[in-house]
């Protein structure tokens, strides 16, 4: 794994606001703009999607992604492919050295699979995504939904085909920073799961600044 | 157990296909020669919405890849399939399928024009063809099972295509647990080393059942598919 920090000054920052614990949050980005995300507290995952800002139908493909680049995780370096195999961002920095992607995102439905019939009240990302787009995205709607990007968690998967969710390899203040290679619209739940160590049973605040 | 046949179809290569599995029938997908790739869709044919989610299907069951006794889920909590039999053991659904841009790089031209129907197809165009009998479109497009392949994640999180995965007459058998609409397309795989163009042959039969019949070990595997197949059976109450 590799880290690297960006030189990027958060005073400059053209966009810069802290999303609480369990909330969406969605914003366009420019071509040539850089996105930084941060887990201020620390362990804390960002359920993440990103679409073409001018045709929503072009959107993050985490299968693409994986495939062309032959690596599971995420890093600096990494290019997000959409579906249409076109770059949408490039990972130009990263301190937390790892993100998921097969992981996807907590629902009413399958928290009740994971955990129990009875959770089905709980808070989840899904709920956050849909309340999102159905109130603030138009364009948007529940087919647009694909597998999302997990920033800051860790979803270690064995040569034997198992899939082990893990403590958190992040902490506190740790970030990831994007470049966006065309107009895209970023869609974020901060992520309200509290039946596994995704969030360190705690989930907390991030900050999401724009140059 | 021929008894319980429907149908047999063949199913060529670089060709797709498209059918709604009854809750309760079966298909079983045979590789007839070896080394094949079938790239996979599933929706719940009552409400195509909701489809086949590859992320809620591997956590469900703390798995990377599908083999005997897994279950495909779908977005809602719901086993859309069983696979209640396999003789090849992994089953990829991680990364991805092919599209024109890719077949051309790697296989060169390979148009209607030269090559009538022997042309050059890939997963991606035939997806959106067999979709679009269905009124889906490519927003419906998402992560496929790709039977019969097997790609290795190291620790460093690099993939490695694994060579002869399938061997002649492997076959994978699943049983709907709902009315599931699968759209199957008989198209290389975009990280498959050969650089060649030479889809093989896959049988398919369909075989009349009832759900649950085959799905018992399916079902028992873990605490999470006992619940998944539970809010299955509620769904058709």
């Amino acid at each position: 794994m590799t880290l690297r920090e960006s030189s990027l000054d958060p005073k400059r920052a053209s966009f810069d606001t802290v999303v609480g614990a369990g909330l969406a949050f969605s914003h366009e980005i420019k071509a040539g703009q850089t996105l930084r995300i941060v887990d201020l507290e620390g362990n804390q995952a960002v359920d993440t999607l990103f679409y073409n800002a001018q045709d929503a139908r072009e959107r993050y493909s985490a299968v693409d992604t994986i495939q062309r680049q032959g690596n599971i995780y995420l890093t600096t370096g990494t290019r997000l492919f959409s579906n249409e195999g076109q770059a949408l961002l490039t990972i130009t920095a990263d301190t937390c050295g790892r993100h998921d992607t097969l992981g996807g995102a907590c629902s009413a439905e399958s928290n009740q699979v994971r955990y129990a019939l009875d959770k089905k009240y709980m808070h989840n990302c899904r709920d956050s995504f849909l309340l999102e787009i159905q109130t603030r995205r138009p364009q948007l709607s529940k087919r647009d939904l694909a597998p999302n990007i997990n920033f800051f968690m860790n979803v270690p998967v064995t040569p034997e085909g198992g899939l082990k969710f893990d403590d958190g390899i992040s902490g506190p203040d740790r970030y990831v920073e994007l470049r966006a290679d065309k107009d895209v619209l970023v869609l974020i739940s901060n992520c309200p799961q509290l039946n596994n160590p995704c969030n360190g049973y705690n989930p907390t605040r991030i900050r999401v600044l724009v140059w | 157990m021929t008894t319980d046949v429907l149908l047999e179809e063949s199913l060529r290569g670089g060709q797709m296909w498209s059918r709604v599995l009854r809750r309760g029938q079966r298909l079983r997908l045979t590789d007839v020669e070896g080394g094949a790739c079938v790239p996979a869709l599933l929706f719940n044919a009552d409400q195509s919405l909701e489809r086949y989610n590859m992320p809620d299907t591997l956590k469900a069951q703390h798995i990377a890849r599908l083999t005997q006794g897994n279950a495909l889920y779908s977005d809602m909590g719901r086993v859309l399939c069983a696979v209640v039999e396999d003789t090849c053991g992994w089953h990829d659904t991680i990364s991805g399928f092919g599209d024109a841009a890719q077949a051309l790089a790697k296989y060169g031209e390979g148009d209607y024009q030269t090559l009538r129907n022997e042309r050059i197809r890939n997963s991606r165009d035939n997806f959106l063809v067999e979709l679009g009998k269905y009124g889906l479109t490519v927003r419906d497009l998402s992560a496929s099972v790709n039977f019969f392949v097997k790609l290795r994640a190291g620790e460093d999180g690099a993939l490695e295509w694994v060579s002869g995965n399938s061997r002649a007459g492997a076959f994978v058998e699943l049983e709907s647990e709902m009315n599931t609409l699968l759209v199957l397309t008989n198209t290389p795989h975009p990280l498959d080393p050969a650089d060649r163009y030479a889809p093989k042959p896959v049988r398919l039969s369909l075989f009349a059942g009832s759900a649950g019949a085959r799905s018992a070990a399916c079902r028992s595997a873990c605490a999470e598919n006992e619940r998944g197949f539970s809010l299955t059976e509620s769904y058709f109450l």
